[in-house]
């Protein structure tokens, strides 16, 4: 017993004296991962579960998801339900304590920032509503500002002998975002008050930020793909009251968009929607760069 | 938040002044009407968080577990009638292995609760409700959520870990019935009451190792409800291994081993004098299951097109004694050694080729191996006494097709031509509806 213990102790020992291991962090979606790293530069690993290719909702809790969070030690998602197939499954499959609902290991960026669209009558007859309100607030520039000041907290909570490079790269990376802010807010002036149709509700807060206006879906209702008789009363709207730009995510098929758009001369735009949608989405800077840029373009 | 708005007041309330302070120059009046519309802006933020904190309805049932009904519906047209289903070279389980009934029929209810308990457990309860009425626990367990280094620990009654489809739900699986191997090896469906270890590996592969000490409640434990005995009945150990291909391609493979030591375990047979009688069977029973999934979907994202394959094969090694006719209803009853090595695969693809849209193939195949009955070969009884272990090699082809509108509803099409019997072809034709009400299902590998 007594060598066991001995044993125990030159191991624990031995662990200790390993260098500082990185803060292990296992992100649902892109853009948390890009402002993970943005944050925690190489005091951090992050792994993103999704793509931008992929659509965050409706993903399987595959054996290397498992593999990834068992080893977390901190989770960040979006939240307000976007991840509800496979997150809270991830979590039981996970033999992982530290980033358990409730703990400083699990963070749901959503409940940092005001939620739009949030239902006032829930029933799935209106598609596959979120009750906490749209998941989606990562497209909303200023909520990126909030959920980084949230984040950096944590990240110092779990992890407070890297507090220093926490504190200063979040202080460096809010200066560097409030001036891109600013100089975004010019930028997409021009988009103001325009109509614009989307594919699924998943970028109602950069229309909130920019001013647009949503004023149709591809899907029939929210997680319902489009069908050939919501496409014809689509058809049949932008004749009365046209938008002028249709946009589409990268993980959204183009057909629909490309349907309506030969059906009625509106030009269609695939924007980033996150991290890595696009070549020039290469983080968070490039992510809005290029959704403006590809806005206006489509207006011109 | 008052202040806020005071502050803002305040500001707004300078910014009138400059008309009468010549000095203030025109970039400073800017910068201050610009502070003032970000403090608006900040103070409309608040009024909204605020709203929508405090507009929560205070309910009493705000604790209550996540909920879920699965109902479903069928209609079945059999060339065969499924009352008197069997599987020829096979004991029968005295499972729900046999088809959906003919004509409309209303199948299994499922009431699904789940909540974590407390920041250590988590609890799950499966109820199935039969269409004639009773309620059945098919799970009911509690997990940790505390354990760390990759543990878990379940315990209560759950389905167990041997093979793959035994873990999933019947209305989530892609067609209508189980897999032959799990109608002849598990009864179907093999849920325990017991108690599971489980460990992943800290590694970027997928590893897994698992125990599983039970009860040994049901087939191929024996007999049903288990054993008057302190300790375990029954024993399972399974690990797999799993991970990603490339951008779009997702596999697991695993192994599991399920042993017990049945005990009077009893099954119908009609002997040689064609009278109705039960025999049991007492010693040990080792089942082997390997089985892989691969999935693949362009860039993991299955909303357009994905496909899966899945396939398992499953090994019974049981040895002890039989013994004949156990109510002396018939010829009298006679015990003597028993040893049977018997295997069965089943291989499945569903395709989505568009959304909402999927078609299926299954082909399972069954071989009742060889089976030694100590009393025909002494003499004492002939194989035909035991007509339902007679060597025979079962085979079933399905399609199907399954429409699914959304997340929670699914219809679908199925079609089977089933030679589980020696004698005669079943050509089975299935219509069925499965929706889930309430909480949101899991998307599970």
């Amino acid at each position: 017993m007594k060598s066991i213990l001995k044993s125990l102790a030159a191991l624990s020992l031995a662990l200790a004296a390993l260098p500082a291991m990185a803060l292990s962090v296992f992100t649902c979606e892109p853009e948390w991962g890009a402002l993970v790293q943005e944050l925690g530069g190489d005091k951090v690993s992050v792994y993103s579960a999704t793509t931008a290719l992929q659509d965050a909702h409706r993903i399987e809790a595959r054996p290397s998801l498992i593999a990834r969070i068992r080893s977390a030690d901190l989770l960040v998602c979006s939240g307000a339900e976007l991840e509800i197939g496979w997150v809270p499954l991830l979590l039981t499959q996970s033999g992982n304590s530290r980033i358990q609902l409730g703990g400083p290991g699990y963070f749901e960026a959503s409940q940092f920032v005001v939620k739009l669209d949030v239902p006032k009558v829930i029933d799935r007859t209106l598609g596959d509503v979120h009750p906490a309100g749209n998941p989606h607030v990562h497209t909303d520039p200023r909520n990126i500002a909030k959920v980084a000041a949230a984040l950096e907290d944590r990240m110092i909570q779990l992890d407070p002998g890297n507090a220093q490079t926490y504190r200063s790269r979040g202080k460096s990376f809010l200066a560097r975002w409030q001036a891109a802010i600013a100089r975004w807010e010019k930028e997409a002036a021009p988009l103001k008050g325009v109509p614009v149709v989307v594919y699924h509700k998943d970028f109602s807060y950069f229309i909130n930020w920019a001013g647009m206006r949503e004023v149709a879906s591809l899907e029939p209702k929210p997680g319902i793909p489009p069908t050939p008789s919501h496409l014809a009363e689509l058809i049949d709207q932008m004749k009365a009251s046209p938008a002028k730009v249709i946009v589409y995510s990268p993980y959204n098929s183009p057909q629909a968009a490309d349907f309506l758009s030969s059906r009625t001369k509106i030009p269609t735009v695939m924007i980033p929607f996150t991290v890595g949608g696009t070549d020039k989405a290469k983080d968070l800077f490039g992510l809005f760069d290029d959704t403006i840029q590809r806005l206006l373009g489509a207006l011109k | 938040m008052h202040r806020k708005k005071a502050m803002a007041l305040a500001v707004a309330a300078g910014l009138g002044l400059p008309l009468a302070v010549p000095a203030q120059t025109q970039d400073e009046l800017r910068a201050l009407r610009e502070q003032v519309q970000q403090l608006d802006r900040r103070v409309s933020d608040a009024e909204q968080a605020a709203i929508q904190a405090s507009s929560r309805p205070a309910a009493e049932n705000a604790l209550n577990p996540a909920v879920s009904l699965i109902l479903n519906g069928i209609y079945g047209n059999l060339s065969q009638d499924p009352a008197a289903y069997r599987i020829d070279g096979f004991v029968p389980t005295n499972g729900e292995v046999a088809p959906p009934e003919r004509g409309l029929s209303l199948g299994e209810s499922e009431l699904a609760l789940a909540a974590n308990i407390d920041h250590y457990f988590r609890g799950t309860g499966i109820f199935s409700i039969a269409p004639e009425g009773g309620i059945d626990v098919e799970e009911a367990y509690i997990q940790t959520l505390a354990l760390s280094y990759g543990f878990t620990v379940k315990a209560g009654r759950f389905f167990s870990s041997a093979g793959y489809q035994n873990q999933i739900h019947a209305h989530a699986w892609d067609f209508t019935d189980a897999p032959l191997a799990m109608k002849a090896f598990l009864g179907n469906q093999l849920s325990d009451d017991g108690i599971q270890l489980k460990w992943v590996a800290p590694t970027t592969l997928y590893f897994d190792l698992g125990a599983e000490a039970g009860r040994g409640k049901s087939f191929p434990a024996g007999p049903d409800g288990g054993r008057n005995k302190n300790g375990f009945g029954s024993g399972t150990f399974f690990t797999h291994l799993g991970g990603d291909f490339g951008t779009g391609t997702a596999w697991q493979a695993g192994l599991s081993y399920l042993t017990t030591s049945p005990q009077d375990r009893v099954y119908d047979d009609v002997d040689s004098t064609a009278t109705p009688v039960t025999n049991s069977f007492t010693g040990t029973s080792k089942l082997w299951v390997l089985d892989g999934i691969l999935k693949w979907a362009p860039n993991f994202n299955p909303t357009e097109t994905n496909f899966k394959l899945q396939g398992e094969y499953f090994r019974r090694k049981e040895y002890g004694n039989l013994t004949y006719d156990a109510t002396a209803a018939s010829l009298g009853t006679q015990t003597g050694g028993y040893g049977s090595t018997q295997s069965g695969w089943y291989l499945q693809g569903v395709y989505q080729f568009v959304p909402m849209w999927r078609v299926g193939y299954r082909y399972d195949r069954l071989d009742s191996g060889s089976t030694n009955i100590g009393l025909v070969d002494s003499g004492a009884l002939t194989a035909a006494d035991f007509p339902i272990l007679a060597k025979y090699k079962p085979t079933r082809q399905t399609v199907m097709v399954d429409w699914s509108p959304g997340e929670f509803s699914r219809i679908r099409l199925q079609l089977a031509n089933d030679k589980s019997r020696s004698d005669a072809t079943d050509h089975q034709v299935f219509l069925q509806y499965i929706v889930s009400l309430g909480a949101h299902g899991a998307h599970r590998f």
